[in-house]
């Protein structure tokens, strides 16, 4: 296992400087993630609009930089994608977690590809996959409202 | 003594190059604890305590003696009070169950502090739901005790029960059992003693003490997973009811019911774990053959040089007493802009074991403001070197993550 490609740049200039940790004003949907393991949280907020693009996201909460720069990666990966799209984003990243996805698919989840070493580090594996585990937890619960 | 002379008795570290500071967590085990579970499993195996052969004897012999080195490692009066669990969580579940459900009722209280392990906490909520009975908690002063005032305080005449731990598996810090227990039996309320912490690293003597139950698990103390003690006073374990009932615990049964066999066979439901007691007794004796003293001079000494090291780093700051001769060898410490869970992460990549998170112990954290600490901590095979390498890599930790060291 590499730590230098996990703890590395991007990970970093994520974690120190994450664009997207933010409140949003008029969120569609909030919800709070948590890992259990270590008592972090986050709180992730999605504004959807009625073609069901995903036109901002933000998050807050405290963690490690795992997790930290994780959610702020995959907000720059979802906002302005379908929400279908994120879905399929995130089902890619939690397979690259698994040590399951392709190259291409690797490929597809930019940045967030970083964190494909931490296959090998499953006691991080619950930070790495928090915010992309909310985001599918939002949608679930809004499928489940019957939208 | 730059190289511990004891690492050569744990073929861990000729196995792996891993520097372990995470013996608050589990023990390395020596080979002479090995030893003793492979001679059980090689020479001594068989159902003890039932059967009418040799070989069945003879396990059983193993298991009895067992508890009689227990029993006088602790000091205890005799070795029927010394019950063998899975672990120290097992004794307070047990104690909870059989004394806290049977005994208490509404009108009484439980008493326990803000800096128990999660598991000298649940079990006591429990017991409240269920009874009615209040829990009320001891709060911590500055440094982390828990000071005579607040226990003047909180023990009232209706305290049952006073649950406290010895040592913090957090803080380091040592409870003065000794003073607490003359002022609760003076209260009427009996008092339980979590040891997991405390057990492998200091004479704990029960009779002076005076204490009326202490658990604790021996992986900690460098026995094999899944074997430790609940030591009771006969008079208190001889009124509590079976916590789990089965097998080679009973006196009779009839389809309308049961008697129970004596203490401690009473608390020892089903076939019991007889090689792990064989390798808790190697253990106890691979201590007693160092010395408790000997053992503190070792923790005391390191303890000191990670003091030194990390106070030089502006960065890093230790969670409760300044003084090292105060933390039972345990130090949880925080970096400013490193999350633990990073902290344990990077120190990793470097060979480095050491324990991230809320360590069971979440109401403490709350009380400390912190969501979690990274925790180094030492045990007799620890050395010099070890500290040295830790310090080393410690500094370096600011740096992977992007900022200033």
């Amino acid at each position: 296992m590499s730590l230098k490609s996990i703890y590395g740049e991007i990970l970093n200039e994520h974690n120190l400087r994450p664009m997207n940790k933010r409140e949003l004003k008029d969120p569609t949907f909030t919800l709070e993630g948590k890992n259990p393991t270590c008592g972090d949280d986050i709180i992730l907020q999605l504004k959807v609009n009625e073609e069901g693009i995903i036109e901002d996201g933000g998050f807050t909460g405290s963690g490690c930089a795992i997790s930290q720069a994780s959610a702020d990666i995959m907000l720059d990966l979802i906002i302005g994608e379908k929400k279908e799209r994120a879905l399929e984003l995130a089902s890619k990243f939690m397979g690259m977690i698994k040590g399951e996805a392709s190259e291409e698919d690797i490929e597809e989840l930019d940045e967030a590809g970083i964190l494909k070493d931490i296959s090998h580090m499953p006691a991080r594996v619950k930070c790495a996959v928090l915010g992309w585990h909310t985001l599918e937890e939002i949608f679930k619960e809004e499928d489940q409202k019957g939208f | 003594m730059s190289k511990s002379p004891y690492k050569k008795d744990f073929p861990i570290f000729e196995n792996s190059s891993c520097i372990y500071l995470d013996s608050a967590a589990t023990a390395q085990r020596p080979r002479q604890v090995i030893d003793a579970e492979r001679e059980f499993n090689e020479r001594l195996n068989a159902n003890p305590l039932r059967g009418l052969y040799d070989l069945s004897m003879k396990a059983t012999e193993a298991y009895e003696s067992s508890r009689e080195a227990v029993a006088s490692f602790i000091n205890a009066e005799k070795s029927e009070e010394i019950i063998f669990t899975r672990n120290a969580t097992e004794g307070l579940n047990l104690l909870a169950y059989s004394y806290g459900l049977n005994f208490l009722s509404e009108e009484d209280e439980i008493l326990t502090s803000v800096k128990e392990h999660h598991s000298n906490m649940l079990p006591w909520q429990m017991v409240a739901k269920k009874t009615g009975a209040k829990l009320r908690y001891l709060e911590l002063s500055e440094d982390g005790s828990i000071s005579e005032e607040e226990l003047e305080l909180k023990l009232t005449d209706r305290t049952r029960i006073v649950a406290l731990l010895q040592v913090s598996n957090v803080l380091g810090s040592t409870e003065p059992i000794e003073k607490i227990v003359k002022l609760a039996h003076k209260k009427g309320a009996v008092v339980v003693v979590d040891g997991a912490q405390s057990v492998p690293h200091m004479k704990v003597d029960v009779r002076e003490l005076d204490v009326d139950f202490l658990v604790f698990s021996g992986h900690k103390m460098m026995a094999p997973l899944g074997i430790g003690v609940l030591y009771g006073k006969k008079k208190l374990l001889s009124k509590m009811p079976p916590f789990l009932r089965g097998g080679e615990m009973i006196e009779s049964v009839s389809l309308g019911g049961a008697s129970f066999a004596e203490l401690p066979h009473k608390f020892e439901a089903g076939t019991v774990n007889a090689q792990g007691a064989y390798g808790l007794k190697a253990a106890i004796s691979y201590i007693e053959g160092i010395g408790f003293d000997k053992i503190r001079e070792i923790e005391d000494g390191l303890c000191e040089m990670i003091f030194d090291g990390l106070s030089k780093l502006p960065y890093v700051h230790i969670q409760g007493s300044k003084d090292p001769y105060k933390h039972n060898g345990i130090v949880s410490f925080t970096i400013d802009g490193v999350h633990p869970h990073d902290i344990a992460s990077i120190l990793d990549g470097d060979g480095i074991a050491v324990r991230a998170g809320h360590h069971c112990a979440e109401p403490l954290m709350n009380y400390l403001g912190v969501q979690s600490t990274a925790r180094a901590s030492l045990y007799l095979y620890n050395d010099e070197e070890d500290v040295r390498a830790f310090l080393e890599k410690v500094k370096n930790v600011r740096r992977w993550l992007g900022l200033e060291s």
